[in-house]
């Protein structure tokens, strides 16, 4: 029987995943994007999860919410990247350090 | 009554105003004649309040005009007391004022500031007015400051000469010292009675005397001692009075009408009218009185001392001015108020004629003001020659001028006050009075002689264009010249021994002198028969001789005097070094003491330490912590997940 913990630890497995994503990945700015979209994902199997669980449907109408806000926020993370490529003609994270103090 | 004094202290404002800021509109004749009818009208009216209070039975008026502000119920207002005192006071100054508006009109003919001075001067007569007229403090303190701005804007009128700037900036701050002590005594009354007014603050006057303040803890001072000695050093500032003289002889850098109406005849004795005024008070502090009577005869004797040397015609005139503004603070001193008002009065008529005399022979001498260029100017200015004799009479008292009677009786009462058993002060003041007579004498008559006696010293172009001064000039002094030498007779008797200020002049009848005096007075004409016997009347004549013999007799004998008593003549030369004193150390010494205040305090501390010591150590704190920021997005997204997972660990398991 797949209980509330199994998709918990799902979820967290997706949430660890995204974070090594983040920040172990040091040469693609889309895949830092990804990995992002990946966090929320993993923070919406949880509404879900426990929506579910608490017979409550109000987390499963947040996660539409969220789903529409990350695609706005993916189409403008793309667009940044567009700019920032014709700008720099590079998008490894490694060289982006321009804020170094 | 009412509106009377409203009219006498605004038509010389009102003047003042259209001559000030419409001089342009109204040319100079326009400028002349809006002051002369504003101060004209003023010095009618006067006269008019005069002779009501004086033979028309009319009762002393206070009234009080307006309520400027009430805090914490102390009423600041504007009103007018108006007595005998005042009524005397406000003749003096718009009669002297009226003579003064008339005689610049030929004195300031080409001066390119006409309409200015006017303006001025019209202005200062509403100002001294304000001043003698009020029944309260907070007015006296109005009027004692505007007078002293009126006296800054005149001493520097030729704003374009360094030494006039000098002068006025002096007179301005010497002033300021006076001043401070003034309004401290102010406060200190304010303190003590709660009120403002002159009648309550007289009225409760008693009660001050009672108590002791602590200004140094373990001190106790005498209440009453230490406001009225406050008072008493706003009086020394405006009345010139040693060690506050120093700006006297340098306003002297101002137009001569100026000389004789402020720092002459009326301004400088605002401080005399004001201890009159606040006779109720001085009475109950002998303390007090004892420093006024030694500070007065300490200026009478070695002020006039100064002018023995003094070589420029209107510095002898200055010197003199202050010496008898010591004799008026010998007879506060000694508590013969009366005496002091009546000298007072005298000395404006006779010392404004003397100065108007002296500016009649610079204006002759194209501005020349050195007395040893002048002489034998008598045969050219006949009027000037008869005026200014009259008024050197008058002022070295000879017997039946105006000033034998203010000046013989003044001393007579420092005599007879005995002063309060106190020997030392007493012989202080009594020879001091008695040996200025002789100083008086000297300095009045060697410049008397040195002008307008002996060998022409001037050049031949000075000398072919020397003629007697227009009418503008010579009438007002005709009509100073006959009040000076004949109003002692008739009022010196009213004055000092008559009641004449009832109430204004309270005197503890302890120390009343006068009314000792005037138990054995018989008539002005007796005291002139009487003169003759007295020490004052020799000591006079031979100040004369004096001067005779070394100025026409023997005109080489002054020079090897001087080189006899070379240590001494440099010391009077030198003015007793009060001005290096002045200048070197207090002038010098806060200027230094403001350099090390700026360049420590401000640039040092404050720029240096806490304003820009701040910014740098910020700065220097930054540069170490920015190797902390690497700059690459991973870096601050771990530092994020770190600080999530330690917050949530510490909501987890520490809460």
């Amino acid at each position: 029987m797949i209980g509330l913990q199994h998709y918990l630890v799902v979820s967290a497995m997706l949430f660890v995943l995204s974070i090594a994503g983040i920040v172990l990945n040091r040469r693609n700015l889309i895949l830092l994007l990804m990995c992002i979209e990946l966090m929320l994902l993993a923070v919406n199997f949880n509404f879900i999860a426990f929506s579910r669980y608490l017979g409550d449907d109000t987390g499963q109408v947040f996660v539409f919410f969220i789903l529409t806000v990350a695609a706005a926020e993916a189409a403008i993370g793309l667009a940044i990247l567009v700019v920032l490529f014709r700008n720099r003609r590079s998008i490894a994270v490694q060289e982006l350090n321009t804020l170094k103090g | 009554m009412y509106g009377y004094y409203l009219i006498i202290v605004l038509a010389p404002l009102l003047a003042a105003i259209i001559a000030g800021l419409a001089g342009k509109q109204i040319g100079r004749a326009g400028a002349h004649w809006v002051t002369i009818a504003g101060v004209g009208i003023s010095c009618l009216l006067s006269l008019l309040v005069l002779r009501n209070l004086f033979w028309g039975g009319a009762e002393a008026e206070n009234i009080s005009v307006y309520t400027w502000a009430v805090t914490d119920g102390l009423r600041m207002e504007v009103g007018f007391l108006v007595d005998r005192l005042t009524a005397l006071m406000m003749c003096v100054v718009t009669f002297v004022s009226l003579m003064v508006h008339i005689y610049t009109i030929g004195y300031m003919h080409d001066d390119p500031g006409y309409q200015r001075f006017f303006s001025y001067i019209s202005l200062f007569t509403f100002s001294m007015l304000m001043l003698v007229m009020s029944n309260n403090f907070l007015q006296l303190f109005f009027g004692w400051e505007a007078v002293g701005l009126v006296s800054y804007l005149l001493i520097g009128f030729w704003f374009k000469r360094e030494s006039a700037i000098f002068a006025n900036l002096k007179a301005f701050l010497v002033n300021r010292v006076g001043d401070f002590g003034f309004i401290l005594g102010i406060a200190g009354i304010v303190t003590f009675t709660g009120s403002l007014d002159y009648a309550e603050v007289f009225a409760g006057a008693d009660a001050v005397a009672g108590q002791n303040i602590e200004v140094i803890a373990g001190m106790p001072w005498n209440a009453m001692t230490l406001i009225c000695i406050l008072l008493f050093i706003g009086a020394m500032g405006k009345s010139a009075q040693a060690p506050l003289h120093v700006w006297l002889p340098d306003s002297m850098e101002g137009p001569t009408p100026i000389s004789a109406l402020i720092h002459a005849a009326t301004m400088v004795t605002a401080g005399i009218f004001m201890v009159a005024r606040m006779s109720p008070l001085f009475e109950l502090s002998t303390t007090a009185l004892a420093v006024v009577i030694v500070i007065g005869s300490i200026t009478a004797l070695f002020m006039g001392l100064l002018g023995i040397v003094q070589n420029d015609i209107k510095r002898v005139v200055a010197y003199s001015t202050l010496s008898q503004l010591g004799y008026m603070t010998v007879a506060l001193g000694a508590s013969a108020y009366s005496a002091a008002i009546f000298h007072l009065m005298t000395h404006a008529f006779f010392k404004a004629l003397l100065f108007l005399a002296a500016g009649s022979v610079i204006i002759a001498m194209h501005h020349e003001q050195d007395i040893r260029k002048m002489g034998g100017v008598r045969k050219y200015m006949p009027i000037t020659y008869w005026t200014a004799l009259i008024g050197s009479l008058a002022l070295i008292g000879f017997p039946g001028s105006s000033g034998f009677f203010s000046k013989d009786l003044l001393i007579e009462a420092v005599r007879d006050s005995h002063w309060h058993g106190q020997g030392a002060v007493y012989w202080i003041s009594y020879l001091s009075v008695l040996l200025g007579v002789f100083v008086t004498a000297l300095y009045s008559f060697r410049m008397f002689f040195l002008v307008f006696h002996g060998d022409e010293r001037m050049d031949a172009e000075t000398r072919s264009h020397l003629h007697e001064t227009p009418a503008v000039v010579t009438v007002p002094l005709v009509l100073l010249a006959i009040p000076s030498a004949v109003i002692g007779w008739f009022t010196v008797g009213p004055v000092l021994f008559g009641g004449y200020f009832g109430e204004a002049i309270q005197v503890n009848s302890a120390h009343d002198v006068l009314k000792h005096m005037g138990d054995a007075w018989h008539g002005s004409f007796a005291l002139l028969t009487h003169s003759v016997v007295t020490p004052v009347f020799w000591l006079a004549a031979s100040g004369v001789f004096t001067a005779w013999f070394l100025y026409l007799k023997r005109p080489n004998l002054p020079a090897a005097i001087r080189q006899k008593l070379l240590g001494l003549y440099t010391l009077l030369d030198r003015k007793y070094y009060f001005d290096d004193l002045y200048i070197k150390g207090f002038a010098a010494g806060g200027r230094s003491f403001g350099r090390f205040l700026w360049r420590k305090g401000d640039e040092l501390i404050i720029d240096g330490l806490l304003v820009n010591g701040t910014a740098r150590s910020v700065g220097r704190l930054a540069g170490v912590m920015r190797h902390i920021q690497t700059g690459y997005l991973y870096t601050y997204a771990f530092a994020m997940i770190i600080g999530l997972t330690m917050l949530l660990a510490w909501l987890i398991w520490l809460r």
